[in-house]
């Protein structure tokens, strides 16, 4: 086990330069995970981090020594593959035994890590099946075993889960969750998926462009998104951001279209200056119309069973701003307006020019 | 098919038939005449069933070849297209293969002007370069060797695109797996592409025997003495003269000891046979 | 080439050793022969190769002046769409045929690919054995209809001769191409048709004929390729070109004006020639594989 460190790490491909200087320290068994749309380089990250892409610049050290130019294998890490990789022509036994095999671990040393792979994931009784005889989320354990019995310093994923059907999803999910909890390894974890990466991370890298965009625990990255961009990709339906202008001190947002949003509180000192306003749709709740603070036309409405979404717009003729309400129960909607108050912990705001957070206090 | 059509039907069996009969008759006048003595060939018609020389002729043809014609026995020429249809698909597997390994799996200088003289030797088969190739082997000392005979047809363009093609169909995440797993190129090879690759070899195999018993013009060209004759050459050789003259009963008879291996190797290895086939021209 | 693997290995010697083997063989039996056949076509040597000297163009010039050179492209371009004609028609008949019946398929598939195994030499030698002017069978036969068969000494005769040896062989190759063609036609289409009203002929001249162009169009190529090089046994075993350079196609006279009357100054301007037409063929083929990469 080992803690991981990137410092200012860039990558180039000739002159396009793809990730822009990142940073993070991972702690020693910490559970990591990089998370961001496609394209945004979590993955080519990671894989510097493996060792299948040169780092242009910057540097990564693994348990204190920089492993820059060390080959993966030399890395002492592991790696589970988006579509698992397994050797289509050896058994389940032989694919997780390769890698121990060629560093000429001794033969009893190689079945005891195998077995005991094996009883962790439930794959003892498919150790003499070929892959394509595996259901996905057999392959799936059967990959991860192949990490698993090389007793690294760090396991590394790269969006392992995202082959696999929703519900088995959610199942393998838990047994990540509980097989960290296990061997405390170091695990940086790569996905796209916002849920995967809210439920399984200690702390997560949110990526954007090649940025890291924020670093932090799941709850606080929900809580206190540090730009539009966390704002919009983590949290489902995502946050409601809107533009405007502050105004009658600091009371009122002027939005687009001729929209009014209030403001719970007021903040003078921020009077005149164009922002983001914003809330997430869970944050909103139903009112009288005297007690609203914005009025958006509901657009439509979808019935979860526990949850109603309601979607609208503010604005004359419905050319004002997006908004999603997620409402307790029933609802109570006249005239197809829907009043909407929030409290002053769950506003949020952002710059209207850089996209990042403003501080309030 | 979709509708009935009893008429439609017959005619389909009565058309292949009828093929199949027009293509199999030259097979089986050829395996009748090599049970038949000369005299009884020689009569106008010939029998169309079997006589009793089968293990006469035979005999007479894998130990001492024609009194009239070559006298070298098919045996040993038998012997010289074995080498050819073994050394020429495993001459041209072998090194097919590890070239279109590196050029797949690896990026050096020069990659590409490599590949494209292979691509080049495309365009041009041996019936076009037939002197000055001749020149180079009997420069090199290699007339009537098998080093001569099969060398030249070894290098080949398909064969390395063929392997180059399936290796760009193996995931690049298992490259990247075993390269974690601690695996070096070599150890890749033959740990995970070679043991992948076996269909398509199987399939380049078949062809390439076909191709390399049946080569004719190469060794009608470098071999002039009798014991490095293959068989399709010995055959050409006990033709001496007009209709009449030659002993066609051992003709034939060598003729069905050079058709048996391939043909075999078509009937049996039919799937391999086919996918080869149809590969190899993609 | 757009497709390029991601991950590589680094080493600084062993991609070089690993095609190092292929290019040598490439260099010695490919490259420097027919370098050697350009250099050989700009010199005329005498009949013992003692002296040779310089002549440009002369050898090529000589060839288009040789009444016989200009009749071998004649009886080449005969005898290659005889060929490719016949065995691309006839293996379409016996293809679709065999796509149609489902007792006795591989029975059938089987006999038809034997040919494919046969080497073109002995095919040469089954088919002037059952054709001989005066012990074959099948010249029996003819005799009985009043046809005078004797191909040694008639030039059609010998043309009809090694066409039918050659398409026999190739037959086997066609067959199989244009099978897997119809296999491949979706049978959802069939019965789209048959449902609008289209019987078994109009649907095979309205769907399946379209559908099996591209496979025709490469079959024609292959063929013509197989009728200019590959039958060299077929011809050598029967006919040798003769009667009169009835049956003398390119690739014949290349070998026999080289080999046997050691002409290496004017066999090598035919080579040369040669490989502009294989360069030529081969590009249509290769137009024709980019094509139909995109579909």
């Amino acid at each position: 086990m080992a803690k991981v460190e990137l410092r200012n790490v860039y990558k180039s491909y000739g002159t396009t330069e793809i990730i822009h200087g990142v940073s993070m320290d991972i702690a020693d068994g910490e559970f990591v995970v990089m998370v961001g749309p496609s394209g945004c380089g979590k993955s080519t990250l990671l894989r510097m981090i493996a060792g299948l892409e040169e780092i242009s610049g910057g540097d990564i050290a693994i348990d204190g020594r920089v492993v820059n130019n060390l080959e993966p294998k030399d890395r002492d890490i592991a790696m589970v593959f988006q579509q698992y990789a397994l050797y289509p022509h050896m058994s389940v036994h032989d694919n997780m035994a390769y890698g121990l095999k060629i560093r000429g671990l001794p033969k009893a040393e190689i079945e005891t890590r195998v077995q005991r792979a094996a009883e962790i994931l439930e794959l003892s009784k498919l150790l003499g099946r070929r892959p394509r005889e595996l259901s996905g989320g057999q392959r799936q354990r059967v990959a991860m075993g192949r990490a698993i019995v090389r007793e690294p310093k760090v396991f590394l994923f790269d969006e392992p889960l995202s082959n696999l059907d929703a519900k088995l999803r959610v199942q393998m999910r838990a047994e990540l969750q509980a097989l960290h909890k296990r061997l405390g390894t170091t695990t940086v974890f790569v996905t796209h998926d916002q849920v995967e990466a809210m439920t399984l991370a200690q702390r997560m890298m949110v990526m954007n462009a090649g940025h890291a965009e924020q670093i932090g625990a799941p709850l606080e990255v929900y809580g206190r998104p540090a730009s539009t961009f966390v704002a919009g990709f983590i949290g489902s339906p995502p946050m409601n951001l809107i533009p405007g202008t502050l105004a009658e001190g600091g009371a009122v947002l002027l939005a687009d279209a001729g929209a009014r949003v209030g403001l719970p509180a007021a903040l003078p000192k921020f009077d005149g200056r164009k922002l983001l306003l914003g809330v997430r749709p869970e944050h909103l709740e139903p009112c009288d119309e005297a007690a609203a603070l914005l009025v958006p036309d509901v657009d439509f409405i979808e019935l979860l069973g526990s949850d109603v979404l309601v979607y609208g717009h503010l604005g004359a003729d419905r050319k004002g701003a997006r908004v999603a309400a997620r409402l307790h129960g029933s609802m109570a909607a006249s005239d197809g307006h829907l009043a909407l108050r929030f409290t002053p912990k769950h506003m949020h705001l952002f710059d209207a020019e850089t996209g990042k957070r403003i501080e309030i206090e | 098919m979709v509708e009935h059509r009893p008429l439609l039907k017959f005619v389909s069996h009565a058309v292949l038939i009828l093929g199949a009969i027009i293509v199999a008759f030259p097979l089986y006048v050829t395996f009748v005449a090599s049970t038949l003595s000369l005299e009884e060939i020689l009569t106008v018609p010939m029998p169309l069933l079997p006589g009793n020389r089968f293990f006469e002729n035979y005999a007479q043809v894998l130990t001492a070849g024609t009194t009239t014609g070559s006298h070298a026995a098919v045996g040993s020429m038998l012997f010289n297209s074995m080498v050819m249809a073994l050394v020429v698909p495993l001459g041209k597997i072998s090194i097919s293969i590890i070239s279109a390994f590196a050029i797949v799996y690896f990026r050096f200088p020069m990659r590409n002007f490599f590949f494209w003289m292979i691509f080049v030797t495309l365009m041009l088969p041996v019936e076009v370069r037939i002197i000055p190739t001749f020149k180079v082997i009997a420069d090199l000392g290699l007339l009537n060797t098998y080093a001569g005979l099969t060398l030249p047809l070894i290098a080949s363009a398909t064969a390395t695109f063929l392997f180059r093609q399936f290796f760009m169909t193996i995931p690049d995440e298992l490259a990247e797996a075993a390269r974690m797993d601690g695996a070096g190129p070599m150890r890749f090879f033959f740990d995970v592409v070679l043991p992948l690759s076996k269909t398509t070899m199987a399939a380049l195999f078949v062809i390439q025997f076909i191709y390399g018993w049946n080569q004719y013009l190469w060794p009608l060209l470098v071999t002039s003495e009798e014991s490095m004759y293959t068989t399709v050459i010995g055959i050409k050789r006990m033709i001496v003269g007009s209709d009449a003259a030659n002993e066609w009963n051992l003709v034939m008879a060598t003729a069905v000891l050079a058709m048996l291996p391939p043909a075999l190797v078509v009937v049996l290895m039919q799937r391999w046979f086919v996918k080869g086939l149809v590969d190899t021209e993609k | 080439m757009a497709m390029e693997k991601r991950v590589v290995f680094r080493s600084a010697w062993l991609p070089y050793a690993l095609v190092a083997p292929q290019l040598a063989i490439t260099i010695v039996f490919f490259f420097w022969p027919a370098a050697q056949a350009v250099w050989f076509s700009f010199q005329l040597q005498d009949a013992f190769g003692m002296h040779s000297e310089f002549v440009g163009l002369e050898n090529f010039a000589a060839l288009f002046r040789d009444p016989h050179y200009l009749q071998s492209f004649k009886t080449t371009a005969v005898f290659s769409l005889l060929v490719a004609g016949c065995g691309i028609s006839l293996s379409l008949l016996l293809a679709t045929m065999a796509d149609r019946v489902i007792r006795g398929a591989l029975a059938y598939k089987t006999i038809l690919i034997w040919p494919y195994a046969v080497a073109a030499a002995v095919a040469g030698v089954l088919w002037s054995f059952l054709f001989a002017p005066s012990i074959g069978i099948v010249t029996y036969v003819l005799k009985g209809f009043g046809v005078d068969w004797n191909w040694i000494i008639k030039g059609d005769q010998a043309m009809l001769l090694v066409v039918i040896a050659s398409v026999w062989k190739q037959i086997s190759y066609n067959f199989l191409f244009f099978l897997a063609g119809l296999q491949a036609i979706p049978k959802t289409l069939i019965e789209a048709a048959a449902i609008d009203g289209a019987g078994p002929a109009r649907r095979f001249w309205t769907i399946v004929l379209p559908l099996l162009s591209p496979t025709a169009f490469f079959l024609l190529v292959v063929n013509i390729v197989y009728a200019f090089f590959d039958t060299f046994g077929v011809i050598d075993a029967t006919t040798q070109g003769g009667p009169a350079q009835a049956t003398q196609i390119l690739v014949y006279k290349v070998y026999h004006d080289g080999v046997k009357s050691a002409d290496i100054g004017g066999s090598s301007a035919q080579s040369v020639i040669l490989m502009v037409l294989v360069i030529g063929l081969t590009a249509i083929q290769f137009r024709y594989i980019e094509r139909k990469v995109q579909y």
